[in-house]
Order: structure tokens, then C-alpha cells, then sequence
């Protein structure tokens, strides 16, 4: 049996050492060409939409993909291997492991999120601040704690005092903004570019500065990287004026 | 009958299919953590999900039973206009992912879905429910009971049912003294696989019913959880899954597979 895997495993192994050498050749006069895969925590999604069709714009040659996942999920597909150029994640924490491990070069700190309370269209529940997802007639989906978005959630009711039994712990913000959509739960504890994104599918209700909680968003450049120049490219177009000002015009607090 | 050495072209994708289920549970067996395995198994979190698991999905194989046998009656033993079309609807949960399924009940029984709305009125509310849980293992799982049994039915003689009909057994007792008794076989390896998948549930369960320990969160979606937070505890999880369901097909190798080794 072993045998047999082995030669099945080297029968395997020839195609692919030919086709390695064909990436990298041309070089026409803009040098940033080839795939770019871009991994991003969820709450960025419509933010990194946008990054990559302004990159575009300006350079026609490379070909982004952008994949959405939990922080936590990224940082460990990172950590697995997966083939990434650009991580950003909606925590420092969690790519912390990432800088830990020597996968990733220096995080740069490119956008901030404020907290805000979701609740159905025209907040038919009334309420008011985060006191009231105590009530026990409210239905209330807070993120997992493993979530960035869980924690600080947390630590935003943890300030307001507050305890609440949520009905369920979602995974990331979009399926805690689904569940208040679709009015499976009253209310949830999202970042405003959430609340923003959603339109006039939900409402918002802000929450003060005394007890909100605010989120710091890292990006790095990958060190595995094979596109380094366009990886680079992408974090400095994050963080340049116009990356900003887009930023901000989704919700994003500027670093 | 036995066959002479295979030949090669046969042997080595042979081998590599049998890698290709066979590599990942190595690489999984690879990390287990063997000395902490018990405590991470025995942990409150792992027990909970275990037994949220076993009620949810006995429930989902009980009513795949009440409700698959008979549909799978009616497939066998009559004919109906569009019978293929059905048929076709009920085995679609098998090829359908998951998730679709678990937004389709989302858009059906969720708070503004029309079966949500009618259920409500009856003060019964499904996502992120343990009920919930129910239903999204049932839809996922009970095609494997239906495909089973109505297999076990048509391969039943009929002419047994008719010899009780003309001893004087009315419908009920025909249908429970005669033809169960001949279809027990694949009744139960309908059941046992439909109980399989409904333990495995994963896509249309956290679509639907969520994520909560105790109430919805069950095994695959505290594998899941885990992962994010303790890979140690996924992997155990992980393990305690894989050997219930290689169990279980061990089990059933003769009934369902139809093959003697």
C-alpha cells in the first residue's frame, strides 16, 4: 500500500515542476502585474470591494481576489499556509499570532470602527442604549466571543453593565446583521460601517463614547508572499489620502 | 470470484482514491492531542454539544421515520401524477449544499418568512431554536431514509400483503405486521444513515438555527467554534465524530453497501 502511495505521489509531482517556472516572466512597463489574493476580515468587505477596484484603476495588469472570512479563520489559514498576499483583520490580537509566528511583515493600522447597536427598520422595539439588550423580551445575537466583533462587543456591555443571554453566537457580523434583517432577533451589537452597509434594511442606535468599545484594524503584507510589490502596493493604497477619505466615507474612523 | 493481480492502470488511481479519504484523517489523526484528549472530550463544553448532538439528531431520524416511511410507501406501491418530479423534490436536500437549505428554511419558517409568520400565530418560533436544529438535521437527512426504504419496499414482495388483505388485515395492520416486519433491514439502515448525517449536520444548522451552546450548538458547529479558539478541543471533537460514524458504517456494511467482505 505504501508503495503504491509513493508511486502515485511521484507520478503526481512531474507535471507540476514544469509549470513552475512559467509565472514570473514579462514584465511590461507597469511592474505591478500577477494575482493578488487579498484576505480580509468580514466588516471590511464593501471597504476591501472598493481598495480593489481603485487599485485596479490604476493598475489594469493584476488580478485581486478578495476573500471574507472571521479574523480568527484568516489568521489561521495564514497560519496553515493558505496562499495569501495582504491579511487584514479587525483586531490587533489576532494578528498578533500572525507577528508572532513570522508570517506576516509589521502590521500597519490603517482604519478604526465604532460599535453600534442593530436593530429591525424604524427600531420598532425602542430601544434606547445597550441597558436595554438586557430586557428580557428582547431577542439579542451577540458574535462569538472568539470574534473580534464578540469581544468587543462584550467589553461595550461589560462598561455599560449590562448582562445579556443572546439567542444565538454568530461567526461574523453578517450573519448577526441577516439574523436582525430578517427579524429573527431584535437587536445585535455591530460596527456603524455595518449599519451603514445594510442601508434601509436595519436601523442603528449609536452608542456613547463612554462605553463604546473601538476597533482597530491591521494590515501586513504577507511574508510568503510571490507578489511582494503589489502586495505593498495595495497596504500603501489603504493608507494614502484617497484610501482614507474612502474609508471614512463608509463609516471608518480614520487611524 | 476471485480476480488475478490488477493491473497497474487500475491499481495506482484506485490507490490514490482511497488516499484521498485516507490522507486528511491521517493528517488529522497526526495532531490529536492523545494526552489531553480525555479531558478536552470529557470538557463541559464538549459534553454539551455531545448531548445537544444525540437529542437533535434522534429526534430528526424519528420524524424522518414518521414522515419518510410513508412517503416512501407512496412512492413504491402507487402511482400519482408527477410522482418522478417528486421524488426528485424530496432526494434534492442531498445534492443541495446545506447552507442553500439552511437560507431556504430561513426564508420559509425565519419571523418574515410565510410558514414563520403562520407559526407565530401558533406562538412556535424556529431559528434559533433547538427545534430549529430539528428540522435543519430532518431536511438535510431524512432523503437517505426515504431513498432506503422505498428501495426496501419495492424489493418486498407484495404478494405478502396481499395474502394478509385476503385474510382479512385491514390497511394498518398490513402495513404494520407484514410490511415493516419484511423492510426492517433497510428501515434500519435508513435510519442509522439518516441518523449519520443528521450528526454530521453542520451548513443548513448554523444558517438557520445558530449558534448557541446548549440550545443549537451542536458538534460540528462546537468543532467549528473551536477551531477558532482551541484547535486541541476541535481536533478531539473531530475525533469522537469520525470514530461515531465509521461505527456506523462499519455496522451497516452488509445491509447498505450490499457487499460481503
Amino acid at each position: 500500500m505504501l508503495v503504491l502511495l509513493a508511486t502515485a505521489g511521484a507520478g503526481c509531482d512531474n507535471p507540476s515542476a514544469t509549470h513552475t517556472n512559467g509565472g514570473g516572466g514579462d514584465r511590461a512597463a507597469d511592474p505591478l502585474t500577477g494575482k493578488l489574493t487579498v484576505l480580509a476580515a468580514a466588516s471590511l468587505t464593501d471597504a476591501f470591494e472598493h481598495a480593489r477596484t481603485a487599485l485596479l484603476a490604476t493598475h489594469p495588469g493584476l488580478a485581486i481576489t478578495n476573500s471574507f472570512a472571521g479574523s480568527q479563520t484568516l489568521v489561521t489559514q495564514v497560519e496553515n499556509g493558505a496562499p495569501a498576499d495582504v491579511i487584514a483583520t479587525a483586531d490587533t490580537a489576532t494578528m498578533q499570532r500572525l507577528v508572532a509566528d513570522g508570517l506576516v511583515d509589521v502590521p500597519r493600522v490603517f482604519a478604526r470602527n465604532r460599535l453600534e447597536i442593530v436593530v429591525a427598520p424604524g427600531n420598532p422595539k425602542h430601544v434606547s442604549g445597550l441597558a436595554d439588550l438586557g430586557r428580557g423580551n428582547l431577542k439579542v445575537v451577540l458574535e462569538d466571543p472568539s470574534v473580534p466583533a464578540g469581544r468587543y462587543g462584550r467589553q461595550a456591555l461589560q462598561r455599560r453593565g449590562t448582562t445579556v443571554r443572546p439567542v444565538s453566537l454568530p461567526l461574523d457580523v453578517r450573519s448577526e446583521l441577516l439574523a436582525v434583517e430578517q427579524g429573527n432577533a431584535d437587536a445585535g451589537i455591530v460596527y456603524v460601517t455595518d449599519v451603514s452597509s445594510a442601508g434601509a434594511a436595519v436601523s442603528g442606535v449609536p452608542i456613547p463614547d463612554s462605553e463604546n468599545v473601538i476597533a482597530t484594524y491591521p494590515v501586513a503584507v504577507v511574508r510568503a508572499t510571490t507578489n511582494r510589490d503589489a502586495a505593498q502596493a495595495f497596504v500603501d493604497a489603504l493608507l494614502d489620502g484617497a484610501g482614507r477619505q474612502a474609508l471614512v466615507a463608509l463609516g471608518f474612523v480614520a487611524p | 470470484m476471485t480476480n488475478r493481480r490488477p493491473p497497474l492502470y487500475l491499481l495506482i488511481p484506485a490507490g490514490a482514491a482511497l488516499a484521498l479519504v485516507l490522507v486528511p484523517i491521517a493528517g488529522l489523526l497526526q495532531h490529536v492531542p492523545w494526552h489531553t484528549l480525555l479531558t478536552q472530550v470529557t470538557s463541559d463544553q464538549v459534553l454539551t454539544a455531545l448531548r445537544l448532538s444525540l437529542v437533535c439528531s434522534v429526534l430528526a431520524v424519528v420524524v424522518a421515520l414518521v414522515l419518510g416511511v410513508p412517503l416512501a410507501w407512496m412512492l413504491a406501491r402507487t402511482t400519482f401524477p408527477g410522482k418522478a418530479m417528486v421524488r426528485a423534490v424530496v432526494t434534492l436536500p442531498l445534492v443541495l449544499p446545506p447552507v442553500v437549505g439552511g437560507v431556504a428554511l430561513l426564508f420559509a419558517f425565519g419571523a418574515h418568512g410565510f410558514a414563520g409568520e403562520a407559526l407565530a400565530h401558533l406562538g412556535v418560533t424556529l431559528p434559533f431554536t433547538t427545534a430549529g436544529a430539528v428540522l435543519a438535521e430532518t431536511f438535510v437527512a431524512m432523503p437517505f431514509l426515504v431513498i432506503a426504504v422505498e428501495a426496501g419496499i419495492r424489493q418486498a414482495d407484495v404478494r405478502y400483503e396481499e395474502a394478509a388483505a385476503t385474510l382479512g388485515a385491514g390497511a394498518w395492520m398490513r402495513f404494520w405486521r407484514v410490511t415493516v416486519p419484511l423492510i426492517a433491514p433497510s428501515l434500519a439502515a435508513g435510519a442509522a444513515l439518516t441518523w449519520a448525517r443528521a450528526l454530521g449536520e453542520f451548513g443548513a444548522t448554523i444558517t438557520f438555527a445558530g449558534n448557541l451552546p446548549g440550545t443549537t450548538q451542536t458538534m460540528p458547529l462546537a468543532v467549528y467554534v473551536a477551531l477558532e479558539s482551541n484547535t486541541d478541543g476541535a481536533i478531539a471533537l473531530s475525533l469522537v465524530l469520525l470514530v461515531v460514524s465509521l461505527g456506523i458504517l462499519l455496522g451497516l456494511r452488509h445491509r447498505w453497501l450490499g457487499v460481503r467482505v
